[in-house]
Formats: C-alpha cells, sequence, structure tokens
C-alpha cells in the first residue's frame, strides 16, 4: 500500500540518514523524499512515500517518533490531507503536430511550457501524484526524453487532527 | 630558556578569554572531555590508546586521580568491560577507543548494548577534521557504521559543542530504554581551545520519554488484572534498568501472581520465591511456559516478546488479553497485539499500578487464584528441571548447582550465549537484579569475561564469576592481562564440553548428528594459560574434584581460571523447538 509519512525533525546532519535508514534496515524502498525548512530554521518537515503494510508501517512510525531528533511523525495515510508534486517533463516534439497535441494536453492539464525549443518542449505540472501520472501516461506516446520530479509534499487537512500515531500507542 | 617562556602567548589568551567568561576556564578539547566526564560521575574508562585520541590520552594522564583509565588488550574487550560495568552499578559506562580499527572493533560491543539496552558513552577518535572523507590513516565513517546500532550518535565539528554534547549524551543514554551512544572526536578538536562551561540545562525538545503511564488506560489494566483467574506476571529487563524490583515484588506479592522473567530480567524477581516459576521461552520451564500458555491475562512489564520468548507467534498463549508496560512505544504490540498498552517507565507504572489497587489484595486473590495455583503446582511436579547426575562426569547442570551452594547464590556471574548461558539461567537461581549479566540480544560470544571484568573493576570486594564456555572464552580470552594488570580478584569458570556446545546441540537434533565445525579438535590448556598470564589455574576432570576445585578457585586471591571437563554431548532441556508453540517442549 502506497504510505505518505510526514516528519517533522532537527535541521541538522545526519538525521536524515538515520530517517532513511530505518526503510533500508528493513528492505523497504523509498519512492519519493523531500526535505525543506519549515517556519522555524531549525526544524526541517521530510515527505516520505513507500510501500508497506500496517504492521510494519505501525513500527517504523513508532521507531522514527523514538528518535532523539524527531519532533513528529505522522502517517497521512487514511487521513483527509492534500498532497501536491512538481514534475518537469521534456518532450519529443518536432513536428507540428506533435507540439500541438503537448499543447493541447499542456492546456487540459493546466500545465505549464517552460521551455520551447524545435525538436521538444519542456512541460511544467503540479498535481498529485495521480494527476501526474496521468499526464506522463498521455505523453508517453508522443515521447518523453526525460522525466524530473520533486517528489511529495504533503499536509493534512484541518480542522481533522492527523492520527499521530507518535507516543499515542 | 626563560625567554622561551615569557614569550609564550598562551597567558594572555587566558587572561583575554577570561574577562569575557568571568566563571569558565579555557581548556583544549582533550582537558573538556575529562572534566565534562568528571561532571557525570564518571571514575572508571575502559580503553585502548591511539594515535587519533593522543590528546585525550595525555589529559587522562594528567586526571588519572579522578577518572581511573583501564587499559584493554582488544576494543571488544574495552567495550563490553564499559557494558558489565553498567549492568552490575547501573550507571553508564564509558568506552575510549582510537580512530579506524578502534572503532570498528568497539561495534560488536556497541551492537550488543544497543540490543540489550545498557546506558553506554562510547567515544571513538577521529581523524582530523579536514581530512575526513580523504581516506586517510586509520580513517573509517564511524558515525555511519554505529548509526543503526546507537540509541544516538555525534561527529563533533566544533569543539565549543564538546562539553554539551557530553552533557547529551549522558542524558540520551540513561533514560527512556537506554542504550549506547557514540561521540565521534576528531583528533584537531581535541587540541583546540574553548573556554569550558557546564550546562546546566539540556535542549532536546524531540526526546521526552515517558515516566508514568496514562492513568486511564493504568486503571483499566489494574481492574482487568484483579479480576483474572489465570494472570502471570512476564517481566525483564526493563524492571532492572528503571530498579524496579521493590515495587514488582509488592505487585507480585499482593495480587498472589505468578513470575515468570526472561533471561534478561534474571534477578529482577528472586528466582527461589514461591511465586517465581523460572524463565520462561526457548529453554524456559515447563511450568512457565505453561502457565503463560494458558493464561487470561499476561501482564509484560519491560519485555518485548522476543522471539526466543514467544516461540511461534501465532500460538503465543492465545487465551490472553495482555497488559503491556515498556518505556518503548516500539516494543508495545512489535510481535504481540497488547490489549492494553502502557507506555512508561516499569518502576513508575507499577507504583502507579500498586496506588490504584484496593487495600486488602492478598485474601481475595490467594482464594480467585487458588484454581490456578493449583494447576502452576501440577505442571511443576510433572516436569521439574531434572538432569541425570553423574559419578564419572561432571554434569553442566551440577557445575552450575555447585556454584550456586560455593558462591551463596550471591556472585555476580556473567556469561556469553549458548548452552552454559541456559545452564546458569537454569540452575542458578538469581536472587537479586544487577547479578545476572549476559549477553541476551545479540547473543555474543565473547562477552562473558570481559563485562565480568567490568563489574569485578566497579565493585572489587565482591565475589564476581565469568561463566563461560571453552569456544566463548577463546574470542576474549586476551583480557587475561587486563585482569591481572588489574590485581582483580576475578574467578572465570569454564565450562568445557570441547564443543561449541549450543550450535552442536542443534546439529545433533535437526540435523541428524551431523557435526559441522562445532569440535574443538584442539583446545589450549586453559590452566598453563592462565599461568602464562600469571594468573592461576585449576582444572577439575572428576565429579569428586568438582567442589573442591571450585571452593579452592572461588577462595584463592587474584585471578583464578578453573577449567571444568563436562559431559560433552549433554543437551539444555526442556527446549522449544524453532517455529514451535511454547506448549511443544522437547522436556528430554
Amino acid at each position: 500500500m502506497r504510505r505518505t509519512l510526514s516528519i517533522l525533525v532537527e535541521n541538522r546532519y545526519g538525521e536524515l540518514a538515520r530517517i532513511v535508514g530505518l526503510f533500508s534496515a528493513r528492505g523497504f524502498n523509498i519512492e519519493s523524499l523531500t526535505v525543506a525548512e519549515t517556519l522555524s530554521t531549525d526544524v526541517s518537515r521530510v515527505t516520505l512515500v513507500t510501500r508497506c503494510d500496517d504492521s510494519v508501517m505501525e513500527q517504523i512510525v513508532k521507531k522514527l517518533s523514538e528518535q532523539v531528533r524527531v519532533l513528529e511523525a505522522t502517517d497521512l495515510t487514511g487521513v483527509k490531507h492534500v498532497e501536491r508534486e512538481m514534475a518537469l517533463l521534456s518532450v519529443k516534439a518536432a513536428t507540428k503536430a506533435a507540439r500541438e497535441r503537448v499543447l493541447g494536453l499542456v492546456s487540459a492539464f493546466r500545465a505549464e511550457v517552460v521551455d520551447l525549443s524545435d525538436d521538444g518542449i519542456i512541460v511544467e505540472v503540479m498535481g498529485d501524484w495521480d494527476r501526474i501520472n496521468s499526464l506522463i501516461k498521455l505523453l508517453a506516446p508522443i515521447g518523453i526524453r526525460e522525466i524530473a520530479r520533486t517528489g511529495t509534499v504533503a499536509m493534512a487537512r484541518s480542522p481533522e487532527a492527523p492520527r499521530s500515531v507518535a507516543l499515542k500507542v | 630558556m626563560a625567554a622561551i617562556i615569557n614569550s609564550s602567548p598562551q597567558p594572555a589568551i587566558l587572561e583575554e578569554e577570561l574577562e569575557v567568561e568571568a566563571t569558565s576556564e579555557t581548556m583544549r578539547g582533550a582537558r573538556i572531555l575529562c572534566e565534562a566526564l568528571i561532571r557525570e560521575g564518571v571514575d572508571t574508562i575502559f580503553g585502548y590508546p591511539g594515535g587519533a585520541v593522543l590528546h585525550i590520552y595525555d589529559e587522562l594522564l594528567k586526571t588519572q586521580d579522578r577518572i581511573k583509565h583501564v587499559l584493554a588488550r582488544h576494543e571488544q574487550g574495552a567495550v563490553h568491560m564499559a557494558e558489565g560495568y553498567a549492568k552490575a552499578t547501573g550507571k553508564p559506562g564509558v568506552a575510549l577507543v582510537t580512530s579506524g580499527p578502534g572503532a570498528t572493533n568497539s561495534v560488536t560491543g556497541i551492537a550488543n548494548a544497543f540490543m540489550d539496552s545498557t546506558p553506554l558513552v562510547v567515544i571513538t577518535g577521529q581523524v582530523p577534521s579536514l581530512l575526513i572523507g580523504n581516506d586517510a590513516f586509520q580513517e573509517v565513517d564511524t558515525v555511519g557504521i554505529t548509526r543503526p546500532c546507537t540509541k544516538y550518535n555525534y561527529l563533533l565539528k566544533d569543539v565549543r559543542d564538546l562539553a554539551e554534547i557530553v552533557r547529551e549524551a549522558f542524558h540520551i543514554a540513561s533514560t527512556g530504554r537506554p542504550g549506547p551512544v557514540v561521540i565521534d572526536i576528531p583528533k584537531d578538536i581535541t587540541a583546540q581551545t574553548a573556554p569550558f562551561t557546564y550546562p546546566d540545562h539540556l535542549d532536546l525538545p524531540g526526546y521526552r520519554p515517558d515516566s508514568y503511564g496514562p492513568i486511564e488506560q493504568v486503571k483499566r489494566a489494574v481492574s482487568k488484572i484483579c479480576e483474572a483467574t489465570r494472570p502471570i506476571l512476564y517481566v525483564g529487563g526493563g524492571v532492572i534498568h528503571s530498579n524496579g524490583s521493590e515495587e514488582l515484588l509488592e505487585l507480585a506479592e499482593r495480587l498472589n501472581l505468578p513470575v515468570t522473567p526472561t533471561l534478561m530480567g534474571l534477578g529482577c524477581f528472586p528466582a527461589g520465591h514461591t511465586l517465581c516459576l523460572g524463565m520462561l521461552g526457548m529453554h524456559g520451564t515447563y511450568a512457565a511456559n505453561m502457565a503463560i500458555s494458558e493464561s487470561d491475562v499476561i501482564v509484560a512489564i519491560g519485555v518485548r516478546f522476543d522471539d526466543r520468548v514467544t516461540g511461534a507467534l501465532e500460538k503465543f498463549a492465545p487465551q490472553a488479553e495482555i497488559v503491556h508496560v515498556d518505556v518503548a512505544p516500539s516494543s508495545i504490540s512489535k510481535n504481540v497485539r497488547a490489549h492494553f498498552p502502557i507506555v512508561g517507565d516499569a518502576r513508575s507504572v507499577i507504583r502507579q499500578m500498586l496506588d490504584l489497587l484496593p487495600r486488602d489484595t492478598e485474601e481475595p486473590s490467594r482464594a480467585r487464584l487458588a484454581p490456578w495455583w493449583e494447576q502452576i503446582r501440577d505442571w511443576q511436579v510433572y516436569a521439574p528441571l531434572t538432569y541425570k547426575n553423574s559419578d564419572e562426569i561432571i554434569m553442566p547442570q551440577f557445575l552450575c548447582e555447585e556454584l550456586y551452594r560455593l558462591t551463596g547464590g550471591e556472585a555476580i556471574i556473567a556469561t556469553d550465549v549458548g548452552q552454559h548461558q541456559m545452564w546458569l539461567a537454569q540452575y542458578y537461581p538469581f536472587k537479586g537484579p544487577r547479578q545476572s549479566l549476559t549477553s541476551g540480544g545479540l547473543g555474543t560470544m565473547g562477552f562473558g569475561f570481559p563485562a565480568a571484568l567490568g563489574a569485578q573493576i566497579a565493585f572489587p570486594r565482591r565475589q564476581v564469576v565469568a561463566f563461560v564456555g571453552d569456544g566463548g572464552f577463546q574470542m576474549t580470552a586476551q583480557e587475561l592481562a587486563t585482569a591481572v594488570q588489574y590485581r582483580t580478584n576475578i574467578k572465570i569458570v569454564i565450562m568445557n564440553n570441547n564443543y561449541l556446545g549450543m550450535v552442536r546441540q542443534w546439529q545433533e537434533l535437526f540435523y541428524d548428528r551431523a557435526y559441522s565445525s562445532v569440535n574443538m579438535e584442539w583446545l589450549p590448556d586453559f590452566v598453563k594459560l592462565a599461568e602464562a598470564y600469571g594468573a592461576t589455574g585449576l582444572r577439575a576432570t572428576r565429579p569428586s574434584q568438582l567442589g573442591s576445585v571450585l571452593e579452592r578457585g572461588l577462595a584463592t586471591p587474584g585471578v583464578v581460571v578453573m577449567d571444568i571437563l563436562v559431559s560433552e554431548e549433554e543437551n539444555v532441556y526442556p527446549m522449544v523447538p524453532a517455529g514451535a508453540g511454547l506448549k511443544e517442549m522437547v522436556l528430554g
């Protein structure tokens, strides 16, 4: 099952390695990972997407919460939340027909063209994971040269409080 | 000559800094480390010098009246000694090693302490800051290697952070679920100077281990326990770490509860007490394993439902509702789902439970639990711990019983892992906490002797015994030099069956006795080995000699190695085969 975790951690060297190690040590791949400062420069938010079952996730969230420098670890899966991700897609479009098809999709997805050349277009698209996957699927037959995705960032919707497994067993 | 002294810029800088920080003295990093350790109440360090820690060793020479340094013969030995010291005293143990191989040699000890939740602070030297990442001589990524087997670790980057980091390290190591903390210190930082002030508060916003459990949950658990008709207390190392033995005894006695300790919990409840059923698990007693399997309420305190305790999870205590008290949330519902999870320190939560108990619980409990106890007594009679003694050959169980008799059950005893460890757990009924020092989680051969040595150095006047196998002793036997150098009175009892006994037992039972690399076809003469180190060596080969050899060995001052030749192919029973349920014991 695809799971999105949101982790607040003190902004120090070595902490990310500790967090990531809990996944790699159990043989779980991390699908995406974003890290950046929050309002406080002392605290970073890590948004991590992985796939694993409930009991493993519960154990990992508890282990995360126990980490000395982790302030909070929340499993957003099953909680009302928003997810966003940005992707840059370099698409082959050497012909007029191809360009028109790409531009049609760009407008349908409210994406943006950020670079245009004789033989290609770089598209910037924003949305949740599904939405970006849909555009990639539609652009693939035209020819995608390269993809760069930011990975998911996520936030629980208010007023519902996130189901924090942290320290509440 | 005088000109050289006068031209030294040192006093000028000192004065300048003193003006800024009137209360603090400027000193180099190595000295700050020593002063910080002294502030933490450290009286003993176990270590091994090397290039990266030269400045620290230089300062240790100057502070030797306040901190004793014990020179091990291998870094693994140093860390095990620190762990033995910590387990016996309850204070964090401290080890100091150099960079590179010093750090890698200490990893086994660190991982052992991590698995068994022992508070340790391990200081590792590192190559100078500017060389880190350059494949410098004796460089290794110590924080990277130790990250998964430490509670926390630090790479020091600024001498001004040193005192605060030491303070944090001791706090982290000794609170919550205790564990090892590594501080990796580049050599140049130990030479740099800074004003020394010891911080009076800690800045750890994400680290607040719970002490007391949520009171409503404790209330629910207590009423469940008071209604139970087949309850059992399953208790472990957490009771010892929290110094909760007295509270546990009161809880068990007031509710007339049967008690079964884990290997790590041996001594947290007096083994000779009528309420104690002995250890549970793979080599637990029949009564303990039956009682936990048939129970309706398990009160699990400071335990983690380890696979060596539960056997096959799907067959574990099918009718039981589980109250699980542990200071680490991640230990709860990890292997077995808890119905009443309580995050809190064992002693504090037991105290809460005691405060919630009605005034008179003994009589009602006795009446309610009478049929349960009758059943338990039947199990105890049906299959007590037993073995067939011999006049010809020393039985290992008999050795444990004799050791108990001759030490009055009062000794601190450390073991490695394997048959000797299990027999000691079965046949040496530990009276109190911090008497049994064993490698439980990691199962480290070579742990017992240096751990016992650490305990002996902490308590020079107590009877301390390393009870080890012939295989394990050879892994850290070099520490005999340390034991003799520091004029200790440690006694080493080698249960010598000429085999890697537990592996042999599994090969006998599950591989049709196809013995593969378990026979120690060549062993040193342990008596001569002892003598070569300047210790006393004794040997017993027949049961008639055993009592006198042990008696003489225990009474002889100084380091004594007792090589006890025991039955070679004796097996540890009861045994729950791997993958079987706890009730599916092989009784032998």
